[in-house]
């Protein structure tokens, strides 16, 4: 049986399920993708309890996701299963990109130096799934509070004054459960949004494609082969790609109006491949599938208390590998802050600048995508003319080489208007600045993101770090996060219920693309990260009060009264 | 600020503009479209700057069609 074939997680019954009252839980996630199983973990971590309801019992169906990008990486790092996903996928650099019938040129995607993580790697999206539920199941064999539902499919979703009602579908038959929050992960189908009756608005492309899995027998590179307008598939595009455990992905433009079933059947699909691969060349199909897509997202990804992320709260394109990347994403911004909102050390409307921070980041996905997608294919004479005409030119003039958009590679959103940010100090890097993810850098004999995340922490950088003790901050603060209120010797006011801000010291000079990244031309920095690794405020001198105001802001607060 | 240079600025404009014609003798209209097009893609780089770029486009816009393109 394949891997997507197998009861992951069957359904058991619950002791919710024979409760005289709906049972009450602080969150419920609906939906065991990509996105959802990242909720879990992130909040089981924290010990927040949460319940994953998912309608089947095993990871997703077939051929989906295959590239994870960096940033979504550095998450799962964080998540504590980075190690075990990158260890199963396959790094690539180097691609062709062919326009009709000849290679019209190479590329090698050099990466930047300096980060723990590649710029991404290509893993099945079912292999993702399976590696996160045993994370999931490592929690709960650590005692953390985390359950996780197989073949419950919510069906009614009911909110009231300070909860919402959830009905869950089972074998045997249905029942209630009543949740602080609901984060909704259920999908581009999802029942939730449904059931609030929330418009999904945005663009339908109508062009189908066809997504074939293969296994070669013998050596074919490991590279990323692009048709545009290939014989073997004309007025159409083709793409090759590498996935772990010798299988191949095919991914065939059809067009619009095909006749699907008949697309897929082997005798069709076959010599197809054989044109594409050469006569040579061995395979064998392990999945055919066809699938369309829209371009579409919700107004806000918050409505009270519930909250959606991934494909449920935005559809894009799979042109560009931005679909999982962002709901991993998604939920890297929401879960610390809804954990400090259920401890009560943030006012809920600390959620809102999730709504804030993850809309303008499915738009820029959106467009990407949308951008990438017309230049595949062109929806009028004139852009399938300039598009020719950049494939033309690719050839011999290096000009045109940016500009051919087969899908661009999935960056971090940059929250430049979130209300939980600063405004910027003048002489730093742009890269590092507020709204930024923190970048990598190599640190000792490790790594800069493996010492950040989780908590609030101030970066201390160059002659602002700790052991050199000039510019300010006093020598010898702590660097475990510390008890309540021991922000003081830092000179900030923190409240009691406050975990505090730990500091992170990195004196000058060891480093330099630390510095390059962080400081540039000044001679130190301190950074405020947020739980999610990203940039908040950062100054160049020590100033408590700035400090305590940024952070502050950062945490949705007015007034820190102790 | 940079501006789209909308002075005569081709010295010997009369020989340019003959020489733009032949290029595109004996083309078919495909051809002629597929020139142009890859004429502007080069010229657009090698200016490079997109603020004279989209003030080109506004004044072809305006020309052409009597309007100026939403931004
Ligand atoms: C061909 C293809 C290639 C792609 N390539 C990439 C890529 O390279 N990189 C990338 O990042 N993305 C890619 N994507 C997109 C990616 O697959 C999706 O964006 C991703 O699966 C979304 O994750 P999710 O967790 O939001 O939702 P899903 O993965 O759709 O998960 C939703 C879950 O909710 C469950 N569910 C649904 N309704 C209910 C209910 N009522 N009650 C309980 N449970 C329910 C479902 O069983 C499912 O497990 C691709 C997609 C396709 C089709």
């Amino acid at each position: 049986m394949r891997t997507f074939e197998t009861p992951l997680y069957p359904y058991e019954r619950s002791p919710d399920q024979d409760a005289s009252m709906p049972a009450r839980h602080p969150v419920v996630v609906v939906g065991a993708g990509p996105a959802g199983l990242a909720a879990a973990i992130d909040l089981a971590r924290r010990d927040i309890p949460v319940v994953l309801l998912d309608e089947n019992d095993r990871v997703s169906y077939g051929s989906r996701a295959i590239c994870f990008a960096k940033r979504t990486l550095e998450i799962l790092d964080r998540l504590g299963c980075g190690d075990e996903i990158v260890d199963h996928g396959v790094t690539w650099s180097r691609g062709k990109v062919f326009f009709r019938d000849r290679c019209i040129y190479e590329f090698d995607l050099l990466a930047e130096e300096g980060h723990r993580r590649p710029a991404f790697i290509n893993l099945q999206q079912y292999r993702l799934e399976e590696l996160l539920v045993g994370r999931l199941r490592d929690l709960q064999s650590e005692g953390r509070p985390v359950e996780l539902r197989g073949g419950s499919r919510v069906t009614k979703v009911e909110p009231a004054a300070a909860s919402v009602l959830l009905t869950v579908e089972t074998p045997e038959g249905p029942y209630r459960l009543e949740a602080e929050w609901v984060v909704a992960c259920d999908g581009a189908g999802s029942t939730v949004r449904r059931e609030l009756g929330l418009e999904f608005a945005g663009r339908v492309f109508e062009d189908n494609f066809l997504i074939a899995d293969v296994t070669m027998k013998a050596d074919f590179p490991t590279e990323r082969w692009f048709w545009f307008d290939p014989p073997f598939n004309r007025g159409q595009s083709a793409l090759l790609h590498k996935q772990p455990e010798g299988l191949w992905r095919i991914d065939l433009q059809l067009g619009r109006g095909v006749d699907r079933e008949e697309e897929q059947r082997p005798e069709n699909v076959v010599p197809r491949l054989r044109q594409m691969l050469g006569d040579d060349v061995e395979f064998e199909l392990e999945w055919i599938s066809v699938y369309t897509f829209q371009c579409a997202r919700i107004d806000r990804f918050r409505h009270g208390r519930v909250l959606f992320a991934g494909d449920a709260a935005h559809q894009v394109s799979p042109f560009g590998a931005r679909g999982a990347n962002s709901g991993i994403q998604d939920v890297d911004n929401l879960v610390w802050k809804l954990e400090r909102v259920l401890r009560g050390r943030s006012p809920d409307s600390l959620l809102d600048s999730y709504d804030a921070e993850r809309v303008p980041a499915a738009d820029e996905n959106i467009l990407n995508s949308t951008r990438s997608t017309d230049f595949i294919s062109p929806k009028s004479e004139t852009s399938r003319l300039f598009r020719d005409a950049v494939l033309n030119l690719a050839e011999t003039q290096p000009m045109a080489r940016p500009l051919v958009n087969s899908g661009r590679l999935s960056l971090p959103h940059v929250y430049l208007d979130s209300p939980l940010q600063s405004p910027d100090t003048d002489g730093l890097p742009a890269r590092t600045r507020p709204g930024s993810p923190a970048v990598d850098a190599p640190v000792g004999d490790g790594w800069l993101l493996a010492r950040l995340g989780d908590r609030f922490q101030l970066l201390a950088l160059g002659n602002c770090a700790a052991e050199t003790g000039c510019a300010g901050v006093p020598a010898g603060i702590r660097r475990e996060a510390p008890a309540s209120g021991s922000s003081a010797a830092l000179g900030i006011d923190v409240p009691d219920d406050e975990p505090g801000l730990e500091v992170v010291s990195q004196p000058a000079g060891r480093h330099p693309l630390l510095n390059e990244r962080y400081l540039g031309d000044a001679p130190g920095a301190l950074y405020l990260l947020r739980p999610d690794q990203h940039v908040a405020a950062r100054f160049t001198d020590y100033d408590p009060e700035r400090i305590a105001d940024a952070f502050r802001r950062a945490r949705a607060r007015e007034t820190d009264d102790p | 600020m940079t501006r789209l240079q909308n002075k005569a600025n081709i010295p010997d404009s009369d020989s340019f503009y003959e020489e733009f014609l032949d290029l595109h003798q004996g083309c078919s209209r495909d051809e002629s479209d597929a020139l142009n097009v890859s004429l502007i893609l080069l010229l657009a780089n090698h200016i490079g700057d997109h603020e004279v770029l989209r003030e080109a486009m506004q004044v072809a816009a305006q020309v052409v069609l009597g309007s100026k393109p939403e931004p």
